[in-house]
């Protein structure tokens, strides 16, 4: 005689199944069958208005592609690609910030490009800013295609320094440091310059000027005990502690340019995008009062540190041709002349430069200039997380909780524990994939 | 069918539910914690370390992990009174027989509750604003010299606490005023006839009769409030200089930012060990407030 408990065993398992199947169905049906030729492109922030004012013309070249752009805000970029990773769930391609390169390339997640370009009739390694383009070497494999660049360097008010005696924008720290002085009154709240706490560039931009780099033996350890970086720190530090600039966040800064305008900062330490944001909100008449000017150095003409995105192919894409196929579309010169008209996003190839408004606007000049004395941040995984740490350790050094001595001791401890795993990696790994 | 069975079936839909997205993600979490899991480990699983306790030793000597749990017990210290009496002090004025248009006010002071964070936050920001807020402007009429609300460490953990007993008291009110409701009347006469004061029925009646739900809703508050996060996300950022990082903004920062879900999930399993013994504690107090 059966034992009918075991039956009802039996039966429950096998419903049990059963469910579990209608739910794997479910879930089956919500992935999308896509078309074969459809490539699914990702931007970042407000690119992706201006990519899709691009495309028809692609679209018109190639009417057997069609392209889907996806919208990321930058908040969220850097975290949605490395779900999307994690997810197994990624683009064909994407533009990438320079910083995030490195990460994705230890990822493995990204195709090399190398084959591509040296048979490519439109994308000329020669034709882009030097540095630029090296940043996208990693370990000597290729992995994107510089799209734009951006540095940041020195927004200036022209007239309130010819007012206080000087002709021209600063060349060296100690010239910026007496014009700081000159420019500053407190009292007024009145600041020579702007230069909020929460923001690393700056620092990072004074620290790349240094001969040292910031981390030390192949990327293992944190280099911020080198003298070079303590006089970088110190005089970020002490721009804060002679009052030359307010001790607040960009949160707090709030309206930047209104108040640039009204003279409360003589400088602004920003990015090409601020040229655009200023012609916008500054009235046409007052254009000759401001300008832009190359970073200042320790004693000469300074380097800014390397920014913008490369654009990207990932090693998952089904459609890497056709990927390949938009990248040099939007690397051609004219194209990159329309996305600076459209966006003021600067070419990363020189001869986009040589026509239309970038050639004649004085504002974009020194954008040029700087770009050929850029230097990358180090290229490691771990850098964005480094340099959120070094720039906390700065806001306490610039609260006068620590001494810039105390600062660099510490900056370096944190960084040694984030590499911990790094080196790890690097004296076990097998795969070289995993050291760039 | 047996009964017992059949309830089984009624049963089975809830239970794969609960097991799949919570028990199932629990233990994984769990499992997470006692190794290295990041980035690395997501790009070759070779790169994964068995840590055991590691990443919660490592945690317990950061100095960071301290000051993120400090800055959490500040806001619940002083945060949950705090919004329990101005909870407390709402509803009694919403109970009060001499109020008008009581669904209005009640809709009102309802109203924090139901609208998001980060649109009231905006709001917020622009009324703590150092130059143009209403805040500094009303002190200033008064003689006092502008704050920098959000950008001073000292200032930027109660703003946010103010913010926060703002947006929340509501909820808590609806609840005590159903509490308040539900004491019989009569209760209230006695007392009037043996002569009692205002003062003394709330002391001697309202109070206690009150207590179960203040306890219940202390208990809420409580847990609601160790796990801060919107509020320093949106209005700071977690500063300045991390004065407003919470331990769940920490826990944020480690797995979505940095992606290291080994540290995150330990910092999470800190935080529900934490808030397990507080409550436990809670109750405790409650029920021996029970029988004395």
């Amino acid at each position: 005689m059966p034992d009918p408990s075991r039956r009802d065993n039996a039966t429950t398992r096998q419903t049990a199944f059963r469910l579990l199947a209608v739910v794997a169905l479910l879930l089956a049906g919500c992935s999308s069958s896509k078309d074969a030729r459809t490539l699914t492109f990702w931007t970042i922030g407000r690119e992706g208005e201006a990519v899709v004012k691009l495309l028809p013309e692609f679209e018109r070249e190639h009417p057997d592609i069609h392209v889907e752009v996806q919208q990321m805000p930058l908040t969220a970029a850097h975290q949605k690609l490395l779900t999307a990773f994690a997810g197994d769930s990624t683009p064909d391609l994407t533009q990438l910030g320079n910083t995030w390169l490195p990460e994705f390339a230890a990822l493995n997640a990204l195709e090399p490009l190398q084959q591509r370009v040296a048979t490519s009739a439109v994308v000329k390694p020669d034709d882009y800013f030097t540095h630029i383009w090296s940043i996208n070497l990693i370990d000597g494999a290729l992995y994107g295609v510089p799209w734009y660049v951006d540095t940041r360097l020195l927004f200036y008010r022209r007239d309130l320094l010819k007012a206080a005696g000087f002709n021209a924008p600063p060349r060296t720290w100690n010239e910026w440091r007496s014009m700081l002085a000159a420019l500053s009154h407190p009292d007024r709240g009145v600041y020579g310059i702007l230069l909020p706490t929460n923001e690393y560039e700056q620092l990072m931009s004074l620290a790349l000027q240094q001969p040292e780099s910031m981390l030390r033996d192949g990327g293992r350890y944190g280099n911020f005990r080198s003298a070079g970086f303590k006089r970088a720190l110190a005089f970020y530090v002490d721009t804060f502690r002679l009052r030359q600039a307010p001790a607040i966040t960009a949160v707090e800064a709030g309206n930047p340019w209104d108040e640039f305008g009204r003279g409360v900062y003589a400088f602004y330490f920003s990015g090409p995008w601020n040229i655009g944001e200023f012609r916008q909100r500054l009235s046409a008449d007052r254009e000759s009062e401001w300008a832009t000017a190359p970073l200042p150095g320790p004693d000469g003409a300074g380097v800014g540190a390397a920014g913008g995105s490369s654009l990207v192919v990932f090693r998952r894409s089904a459609h890497k041709e056709d990927a390949w196929t938009l990248i040099e579309y939007l690397s051609r010169p004219d194209v990159q002349r329309r996305l600076y008209d459209l966006l003021g996003d600067m070419p990363a190839r020189r001869s986009a430069w040589d026509g239309g408004s970038l050639r004649t606007d004085p504002k974009v000049q020194a954008f040029r200039e700087q770009l050929e004395h850029v230097k990358p941040s180090p290229s490691v995984p771990e850098w964005e997380r480094i340099a959120n740490e070094m720039q906390l350790v700065a806001a306490q050094a610039v609260a006068g909780e620590l001494t810039v001595d105390e600062a660099a001791a510490e900056m370096d401890r944190r960084a040694d524990r984030i590499l911990e795993k790094r080196r790890w990696i690097l004296d076990h790994s097998r795969t070289p994939a995993a050291s760039p | 069918m047996s009964p017992q069975r059949a309830a089984w079936w009624f049963l089975a839909p809830a239970m794969v539910v609960l097991g799949v997205f919570f028990l199932l993600p629990v233990i994984a979490a769990l499992g997470l914690s006692l190794t290295d899991y990041d980035l690395y480990a997501l790009a070759d699983i070779r790169h994964l370390r068995f840590v055991a306790l590691g990443n919660y030793w490592d945690l317990l000597h950061q100095k960071k992990f301290w000051s993120a749990l400090g800055h959490t017990l500040y806001f619940v210290i002083v945060g949950v009174p705090l919004s329990l009496m101005v909870s407390l002090g709402a509803a009694l004025l919403l109970n009060s027989p001499l109020v008008r248009c009581k669904a209005f006010f009640r809709t009102a002071l309802f109203a924090p509750v139901v609208t998001t964070v980060v649109a009231v936050a905006v709001v917020w920001r622009y009324i703590y604003n150092t130059k143009y807020g209403l805040l500094n402007y009303a002190l200033g009429m008064v003689g006092i010299h502008p704050v920098d609300w959000l950008g001073d460490p000292h200032w930027a953990m109660p703003s946010i606490i103010l913010f926060a007993v703002w947006k929340n008291f509501g909820y808590n009110m609806i609840i005590l005023l159903a509490g308040l409701q539900a004491i019989q009347k009569d209760l209230y006469e006695a007392a009037r006839i043996d002569g009692a004061s205002a003062l003394q029925q709330f002391r001697h009646i309202t109070l206690p009769m009150l207590g179960p739900t203040l306890l219940m809703v202390g208990i809420l508050t409580v847990s609601g409030y160790f796990q801060l996060f919107a509020e320093p996300y949106v209005m700071t950022e977690g500063g300045p200089l991390q004065s407003t990082t919470s331990v769940l903004y920490l826990m944020y920062n480690e797995g979505f930012k940095w992606w290291n879900f080994g540290t995150a999930s330990a910092v999470a399993f800190l935080l529900f060990v934490i808030m397990f013994v507080v409550t436990a504690l809670m109750l405790r107090l409650g029920r021996r407030g029970a029988t004395a």
